[in-house]
């Protein structure tokens, strides 16, 4: 536990760009970016597969393919490639490997509304596009959000390890205590890098809660861990 | 750092990556690719056995005992939220830089799959299959065994079939506590600044998780010759 106020207790940890504020924030940064790139791509093209119900299975098949990719390994075939002049290199794989939770349960849950909901929704004279604004994805909500949440566990996991490769953010306290024996800043590092993901976890799972309607809620089992992560 | 490999990628074309792999497959000394792949199969294998056996015994219980399900997956579901590497970096003033430090959170992360897994499963087996077991006289033991298991196994192998592929591809980041089996070539690579290495490891993953997923698809079929009867009929 000396490791800890060791750490915590130092206030040159404090300030400065390598201080626990501006690491914390470059992850918060990292990970936002991210994932919010996956949700651009993700989102849409799950809406629209499921809607349509063309390319269902290409989805599903490149999502399991994606789960075999191994993080670290992307992370240094893209740094090699392209350098480390920006940090281009790094968010590549972070966002691609934050696509496929997001659009597997987008696509899943679009496609998984009772067909007599939506045939409902289409007597009543609403459009294709309204169909799918006011009826599926209010409906698929559960799903998307739960898309969302795995693939937000998995961001923050794999900006952590990303440090490897010389991006910043709280993974920095790890990976460089670890190469100078400075156990200290890889303790305290570590116990960051879990409270952050809990406040991630957290946060979701409170969107969760506030933001379904409850007429779905109670009628939608959301399956947990329903699509695995492809973690780090 | 040097520079980037690409423009020279682009002008030597692709390398040779069979000869790379040729040469350092066996290469007699510690830490050949054969090693690390005998490495990556014992990292990757136990937590999914382990994983199961544990989760079996939980998910029983918890599928029999409804009020001991929400606080157990709600632990779970925690620990699954956590990064593996700060979790291998805690865990090593326990275990020390050995392959244990890898194989217990990975195997912690298969028990949160997998414990949703069997309990749904064992949820999937009809009411009525359950009271013609009971009516059969079959004892709460024979019941278990010879039918509601059974009926649980495409759900907890589709658990297992995720548990399998992530935890082939989770081990690599073990490569960063010097314990990553194949994952030690991405670090190799990224000191001693070459592609091949990287590339041969990303395949060899890639193609273990799909020879488990294979082999899971093929027990499954096995398991359950009745899906496919009833299919054909």
């Amino acid at each position: 536990m000396s490791w800890l106020s060791d750490f915590f207790g130092d206030p040159a940890n404090w300030s400065g760009p390598d201080g626990i504020p501006a690491r914390l924030l470059e992850h918060l940064e990292f990970s936002a970016l991210a994932l919010a790139l996956a949700m651009l791509v993700a989102i849409p093209l799950g809406l629209l597969i499921g809607h349509t119900g063309r390319g269902g299975v290409v989805v599903v098949i490149s999502a399991n393919l994606a789960r075999a990719l191994p993080t670290l390994g992307l992370l240094v075939l893209f740094v090699l490639l392209l350098g480390t002049a920006s940090i281009l290199p790094v968010i590549i794989p972070l966002v691609l490997l934050a696509i496929p939770p997001i659009l597997v349960n987008t696509f899943e849950g679009i496609r998984g509304v009772d067909p007599e909901l939506r045939d409902a929704a289409y007597g009543m004279g609403l459009t294709g596009g309204q169909v799918l604004g006011r009826v599926l994805v209010p409906v698929a909500l559960p799903l998307i959000l739960l898309g969302l949440r795995l693939s937000a566990i998995q961001v923050v996991a794999t900006t952590t390890v990303a440090a490897y490769t010389g991006l910043g953010g709280l993974g920095r306290f790890v990976i460089d205590g670890f190469a100078t024996k400075d156990y200290a800043s890889v303790v305290g590092g570590s116990v960051l890098i879990v409270l952050f993901a809990l406040a991630v976890q957290l946060v979701f799972t409170l969107l969760q809660r506030t933001t379904v309607s409850p007429g779905v809620s109670r009628r939608v089992k959301v399956r947990q861990v329903a699509s695995g992560r492809e973690t780090t | 750092m040097g520079e980037p490999l690409l423009a020279r990628l682009i002008a030597d074309g692709p390398p040779s990556l069979w000869e790379w792999f040729a040469r350092n497959w066996d290469t007699g000394r510690a830490g050949s690719v054969k090693d690390l792949l005998g490495d990556h199969l014992v990292m990757s294998l136990v937590p999914i056995v382990a994983g199961l056996v544990l989760a079996l015994p939980l998910g029983l219980a918890s599928a029999r005992w409804r009020w001991l399900y929400q606080p157990t997956a709600g632990v779970f579901n925690v620990v699954y939220a956590l990064p593996s590497l700060p979790v291998f970096m805690l865990l090593i003033s326990v275990t020390g830089l050995s392959k244990t430090t890898v194989i217990i959170p990975l195997t912690f992360y298969a028990i949160a799959v997998l414990l949703p897994a069997v309990v749904d499963g064992l949820g999937s087996v009809p009411d009525h299959v359950r009271q013609s077991a009971v009516a059969m006289g079959f004892t709460p033991l024979r019941r278990l065994v010879q039918v509601e298991l059974p009926i649980a196994v495409p759900v907890v192998l589709a658990g297992l079939r995720v548990v399998a592929v992530s935890s082939i591809s989770l081990v690599s980041v073990g490569a960063l506590i010097g314990q990553g089996g194949l994952g030690m070539l991405f670090t190799r690579a990224y000191q001693n600044p070459f592609l091949p290495p990287v590339i041969v490891g990303i395949v060899l993953i890639v193609a273990l998780a799909l020879v488990a997923d294979g082999l899971l698809v093929l027990a499954q079929r096995l398991l359950t010759p009745w899906v496919r009867a009833r299919r054909a009929s």
